[in-house]
């Protein structure tokens, strides 16, 4: 690629991604030259490399292909509690995955409701164990992340495209082919790469809602490798596999998706013109939120049964994730922000495939390598909750990536030249031009960075201090206690929790009307 | 601000160790030091007889616990490993890091126990737990041929679930692989571990879920709930015993035995049966709580020595994949 002037310099951006290669790279390595003996793959392994890629590939593909109606029913609709909608179809991602298992399960599951209902009218209970109970699940997690991820595609095309269409008279099919459908082309194949890499670490959802060892994934056997049979090199080379499809599936999203943008545009509210078919985008959006919303109101009408339960620990693990997911998300746009812009001025490949890795690294992989390379320096105890915070910033990273570079691009090509013509230095560059356009951008990727980290087990179970427990690790142990009224109660908390972080911190970023 | 109240969450927690006393480092499982389990009682009881100070670190469970040990080698910070149980004990000899160190004590196993390196600590038997009004199969057989749904956990992430996979084939030896065809049916899921299976029973997603004879204990002590039972199988239950030993590389050896030895008396004993929901390994001088005495004894007991369990393991589990993958 030519250089050309950018109005910013790339080099912190490529600074940080360094950083996260070295954390995602060198703490496999730490695992694989601690390994005493070097597996190979058995024969289990492979069949568990073709589970994890035919469930991973179908729920990407089924995730994005139901989010793009309803991100564009959303993109076209203005209705009262609209935003309050779009913020409550995040929650599912952000729960815990032994909750949003049983809130799902709760549902769809051989008592759920929907077998109740069946019931009633004398049918058999459905039957949700199996390769569909597998994609329904990451469907409902990744649903609204695609939603999302493709509803802002959306609402950055330049409000004067839409103007202009509706000038020349083009209808909603018209306008979808001009101007909808070289947007999705450009934004789906990223959108696939990131849940198809999330789906590809997915282990204790597979297993559950896929009914028995046929759904092995890859993650599975490196927890085997790890604990059942200690065998740290075959738990290294199966991370590295992981790390190898998710990169390759990265790199063909990044080719997938390249082309022109929409251009520049007077940064005017959207509206639309386009007003057919309510009825089909109310299906839609309905059909979305009932999905959604069902299992998440199944964990807040079993977690009010145990508010009353829930012993002062809980509340002071809740004080505790507050802190990590703040630090968290302060480590994830001190990251973020720069490899964005870098990304935005030309220097993409490897700062964005860096960017992706966070996904494809097993938590555990990564846990045991920074205990490995930890402790010789230090108790890693001592350390659990700064390193869960820095974990969780790697885990959120590909997110962010996602929220922010699309905005950065259009910014550089819009105010860059300008920018570079007006002889503005790089620091007031950053901090006049491109920060506060992307607001909203950076409100979004933080939101989503505080409700993850709040959500996630992570690491902190690896280097678990008895005095410390972040909210989710005092749900494990509250279940693991056969309190499970009481483990309810905390899911209704955490849930509260990451939602308020989300909001917050989205809606900050929000000056004005579009969400 | 935050970075200062992480700061000193870290101080508070380390100002702890920095007293005179005596460290003793015990790594143990997750539940065992979660405030509902022994753990903080354990560490009162023993703190007031020993002059030391008692660390207790917790490791997700039993096989996460060894790994650890593994992982730490030679110098690991541990001087007791208190949860391993009899399926990991040649594993664990195998590493060479544990020391021998006999204690005696009049143990109320179903077994004889005779190991100069693991003490038991705690016991149960592994069983199918169900509501107490549904009858439940009397055998793996009757449980195979019936439709009765059960949940049980993966033998790769959970100790439970390993259980099974030795119950079945200790019951059953070269049929282990016909019993699991059998039970492919019946079984509605597998799950990573124990409370996904539990909570799953206990929304009604099974008939019946693999846990202890020890669960309707917890039901009918804590909750007052009669309602949960434990099925005995007329091939005998598998029993679970849950040991600790010494790491050969402590340097706390006295205090480590020491420790040992507090382990089979009644003050350690007597917190086990309501915070592990697990029998004692020595019966307390006031005998088992109240509501002990309704739990179902099964009429024998199974169990392979630590050495059988390591040379069936392997085999056991590739039977359990294929009867579970067709």
């Amino acid at each position: 690629m030519a250089e050309r002037a950018q109005p910013i310099s790339a080099w912190p951006g490529i600074g940080a991604a360094a950083l996260v290669a070295a954390l995602i790279l060198g703490t496999l390595a730490a695992v694989a030259l601690r390994a005493e003996t070097s597996g190979g793959f058995s024969p289990a392994d492979w069949a568990a490399l073709r589970f994890t890629l035919t469930q991973a590939i179908l729920s990407a593909l089924f995730s994005v292909a139901l989010a793009v109606p309803v991100a564009r029913a959303l993109a076209r609709r203005r209705f009262p509690g609209r935003r309050a909608l779009i913020a409550l179809l995040g929650a599912p991602f952000i729960l815990p995955v032994i909750v949003a298992i049983l809130g799902l399960l709760q549902v769809f599951g051989r008592s759920g409701w929907i077998s109740d209902v069946l019931g009633v009218f004398g049918l058999p209970p459905i039957r949700i164990y199996g390769l569909h109970g597998v994609v329904l699940a990451h469907v409902f997690f990744n649903l609204p992340l695609a939603t999302r991820l493709v509803l802002q595609a959306w609402q950055e095309i330049p409000a004067e495209r839409f103007r202009l269409a509706a000038q020349l008279g083009c209808n909603g099919m018209a306008m979808f082919r001009l101007i909808e459908l070289p947007m999705l082309k450009r934004t789906l194949p990223g959108v696939i790469a990131v849940i198809f890499a999330i789906c590809l670490t997915s282990f204790a959802v597979a297993l559950t809602l896929g009914g028995g060892p046929r759904a092995t994934t890859i993650e599975l056997a490196i927890y085997q490798a790890f604990t059942y049979d200690f065998d740290l090199g075959r738990a290294a080379l199966l991370s590295a596999l992981q790390l190898a499809l998710t990169a390759a599936a990265a790199l063909a999203a990044l080719r997938f998706s390249r082309g022109d943008g929409f251009g520049t545009g007077l940064d005017r509210a959207l509206q639309r013109w386009d007003g057919g078919a309510p009825a089909l985008d109310a299906f839609w959006i309905a059909a979305a939120a009932a999905f959604l919303l069902l299992p998440l109101a199944s964990v807040v009408i079993s977690g009010l049964a145990g508010v009353f339960d829930m012993p002062a620990l809980v509340f002071r693990a809740a004080l505790t994730s507050v802190f990590v997911a703040a630090a968290s998300t302060l480590i994830l746009l001190v990251l973020a922000l720069p490899m964005a812009t870098a990304v935005a001025s030309g220097r993409h490949g490897l700062v964005e495939l860096s960017g992706i890795l966070g996904l494809a690294a097993s938590p555990l992989v990564i846990g045991t390598g920074l205990f490995i390379l930890i402790r010789p320096v230090v108790n890693p105890t001592m350390l659990a909750l700064p390193v869960t915070a820095l974990v969780n910033a790697a885990m959120a990273l590909p997110f962010a990536l996602r929220i922010l570079v699309p905005a950065a691009k259009d910014i550089t090509a819009r105010h860059g030249r300008l920018a570079l013509s007006l002889n503005m230095g790089k620091w007031t560059y950053f901090r006049r031009v491109l920060v506060p356009r992307m607001r909203p951008q950076i409100g979004f990727a933080a939101g989503l960075g505080a409700a993850l980290s709040m959500g996630d087990l992570g690491v902190i179970a690896l280097f678990a201090d008895p005095q410390i427990a972040t909210l989710p690790l005092q749900i494990y142990r509250l279940m693991g206690a056969y309190q499970m009224q009481a483990a309810a109660g905390g899911a209704l908390l955490l849930l509260l929790l990451s939602m308020g972080a989300f909001w917050l911190l989205d809606r900050g970023g929000r000056w004005h009307a579009e969400a | 601000m935050k970075h200062l109240l992480i700061a000193a969450g870290i101080l508070s927690a380390t100002s702890a160790i920095a007293a005179d006393k005596p460290q003793l480092t015990v790594y143990t499982y997750d539940s065992f030091v979660s405030d509902w389990g022994p753990g903080p009682q354990v560490k009162e009881a023993f703190e007031a007889v020993c002059e030391c100070e008692l660390n207790l670190v917790g490791v997700e469970d039993g096989a996460a616990l060894l790994s650890r040990i593994r992982l730490e080698g030679e110098n690991s910070d541990a001087d007791v490993v208190l949860g391993l149980d009899t399926n990991l004990i040649t594993a664990a000899k195998e590493t060479g890091l544990f020391a021998p160190n006999p204690v005696s004590a009049e143990f109320a196993l179903p077994i004889e126990w005779s190991d100069d390196t693991f003490t038991p600590y705690d016991w149960g038997y592994f069983a199918f737990v169900h509501n107490a009004d549904a009858t439940a199969p009397a055998n793996f057989r009757e449980l195979a041929d019936s439709d009765t749904k059960i949940i049980i956990q993966d033998p790769r992430s959970s100790t439970p679930g390993l259980g099974l996979l030795m119950w079945v084939k200790a019951a059953y030896g070269d049929e282990a692989p016909e019993i699991w065809a059998g039970l492919a049916d019946n079984i509605v899921t597998v799950t990573k571990g124990w409370s996904e299976a539990y909570g799953l029973f206990l929304e009604g997603e099974s008939d019946m879920v693999l846990s202890y004879t020890t669960s309707p204990a917890y039901h009918l002590i804590a909750e007052e709930d009669a309602s949960k039972a434990a099925a005995a199988f007329d091939e005998g239950n598998y029993l679970q015993v849950e040991v600790a030993a010494k790491l050969a590389g402590t340097d706390q050896p006295e205090l480590a035995n020491k420790f040992l030895n507090f382990m089979v008396t009644d003050a350690f004993q007597q917190i086990i049966p309501t915070t592990n929901w697990m029998y004692p390994a020595v019966t307390p001088a006031d005998g088992l709580p109240e509501g002990f005495d309704t739990l179902t004894v099964p009429a024998k007991s199974l169990l392979f020595s630590p050495d059988e369990a390591a040379a069936v393991r392997d085999q056991a589990l590739a039977e359990w994949q294929n009867a579970l993958s067709q």
